[in-house]
């Protein structure tokens, strides 16, 4: 039919989605559940523990401790889970450590290409949704036990405020007002920061809250990593403001934790 | 059934080159130059928002003259083709010379197989990482002819005059403001109205910048480059 050579064209929402791309093209590159597998693999793979966000005056702060476990043993004492998503939004991610960088990465290159076809920037809101339906890609893998659930955070051009959201394993999307964190240790990171949240909070007290929430995580999960003072290694922690994404540098996050540290030594009573 | 009339390949491949360099002239030129930091490229476009310059990869830009609707499609295909690759193996594996021999590949194939051939010439650009590295420059014909370019190339209607132009005027290192004002001055050697800020799509593939280096120059900025260079 000569009419279906263009028709098409209106019908082919996906033509901007590198996700889209990749499933027709080559299908093999897809990440999903391990073909042939019905039950989780025999050995836990490593998991990467917590991740955190919080909203202040000027945007965001996304933090993560760098450990990864698998089963009762570290896997990894320097791993990255705070990533780029492109340059007003970020991507924390915990649970297993491979589909979970794998999903990261396709989630860089789908804002990219969205990016680069059509010329400009999905919005926040739109960012927020494709990650979740990219974690219900994922939910035959999450059956198998390799479950990923990131925190996705940014600064909202439109709004002018930072925003972050939440997620479940069936790509459940909900938006968080002004804090969240994710992973084994999250619920301990989660209640510290309860207590330590303030509206209107300037970026060094948000920096110090992220640790100190990191720090107590730290204390009370197994699978989360403190800060290493022997090897020197710290969180990582990224802002997202109206300037872009940024790193915090090692220097400030390492400064941050000895004060962190030397207030809590002080205080100690021997609990 | 009546008989098709016998065309000789020679005049039907005639024929569809001269369809297609009568387009092409149609239409407005571009430039590209190598300048200290990197790759400027500079187009004729009034249009703010239908861009004949734009990024496919970390260090690859592309450029497109002739018909928006054929080089847009052949644009959008590169940026696949590189996203695919990157993805797959590396994003330093993305090349400007593999995108090339498929544009070379696609348009050549269009030119021998489709009754229309595409009224396009098209040209990929890559950066060198460091300063001492080479620059490539592909320049893609409507008929899949390619060749590489040093140091500026020129594509569309008035190519030819103002690659003239260029092989008398160009210098090697030209800081950003200078090639902009060679460029500019490029573009206008055969009409005799001078170009402004808003005339012009001006995109510069810059060494200076992280990973992804295309950078589109503002209007503002643009005034404002144009302006100290003379």
């Amino acid at each position: 039919m000569p009419l279906d050579r263009w028709r098409g064209v209106f019908h082919d929402h996906a033509s901007s989605s590198f996700i889209e791309l990749l499933r027709r093209e080559s299908p093999h590159l897809m990440p999903g559940a391990l073909p042939g597998a019905a039950d989780a693999p025999p050995e836990a793979p490593p998991h990467g523990t917590t991740v955190l966000s919080v909203r202040y005056r000027d945007g965001v702060v996304m933090a993560g401790d760098r450990q990864a476990v698998a089963g009762f043993q570290v896997a990894s004492r320097r791993i990255e889970k705070i990533f780029k998503a492109d340059e007003y939004s970020g991507v924390g991610i915990a649970g297993a450590a491979g589909p979970a960088t794998e999903m990261a990465k396709l989630f860089q290159t789908e804002l990219e290409h969205y990016e680069k076809v059509e010329g400009e920037n999905l919005s926040l809101e739109g960012k927020a949704n494709r990650l979740s339906q990219m974690i219900r890609m994922n939910l035959p893998a999450a059956m198998q036990g390799l479950v990923v659930v990131p925190i996705f955070a940014g600064f909202d051009e439109k709004a002018g405020t930072g925003r972050l959201f939440k997620y479940d394993i069936t790509g459940g999307r909900y938006e968080e007002t002004n804090y969240d964190a994710q992973g084994s240790g999250s619920k301990d990171a989660r209640d510290a920061l309860k207590k330590l949240w303030k509206r209107d909070m300037g970026r060094e007290e948000a920096l110090r809250a992220a640790l100190e929430a990191l720090i107590d995580a730290a204390d009370e999960d197994v699978g989360t990593g403190g800060p290493d003072l022997v090897r020197g290694i710290f969180p990582s922690v990224k802002t997202i403001t109206r300037s872009g994404f940024q790193d915090v540098p090692d220097d400030e996050v390492r400064r941050a934790c000895e004060a962190i540290l030397a207030d809590r030594t002080r205080q100690a009573d021997g609990s | 059934m009546p008989l098709p009339y016998y065309v000789s390949p020679e005049q039907m491949m005639k024929d569809k080159a001269e369809y297609a360099r009568k387009g092409i002239a149609r239409g407005r030129s571009t430039v590209t130059l190598e300048c200290a930091d990197g790759i400027l490229l500079v187009a004729e476009n009034p249009s703010t928002l239908l861009h004949k310059i734009s990024e496919i990869y970390d260090r690859i830009a592309f450029a497109g003259v002739g018909k928006y609707n054929e080089f847009e499609n052949l644009r959008i295909a590169g940026i696949r083709h590189a996203d695919v690759k990157g993805y797959s193996y590396s994003r330093g594996d993305v090349t400007a010379k593999a995108l090339a021999n498929a544009y070379s590949q696609a348009l050549g194939n269009i030119f021998t197989q489709d009754i229309k051939p595409f009224e396009v010439e098209v040209l990929v650009a890559e950066v060198a990482e460091s300063n001492g590295g080479r620059n490539e420059i592909y320049h893609i014909l409507y008929d899949g002819t390619i060749e590489d370019e040093h140091d500026y190339a020129a594509m569309g209607g008035q190519a030819e005059e103002i690659r003239r132009f260029l092989k008398d005027h160009y210098g090697e290192g030209l800081s950003l403001a200078d090639a902009l004002q060679l460029g500019v001055r490029a573009l206008t050697v055969t009409q005799n109205k001078s170009l402004t800020e808003r005339d012009l799509e001006v995109a510069v593939l810059d060494r200076t910048k992280t990973r992804r280096k295309f950078r589109r120059i503002p209007m503002e900025a643009l005034g404002q480059l144009l302006g100290t260079a003379r």
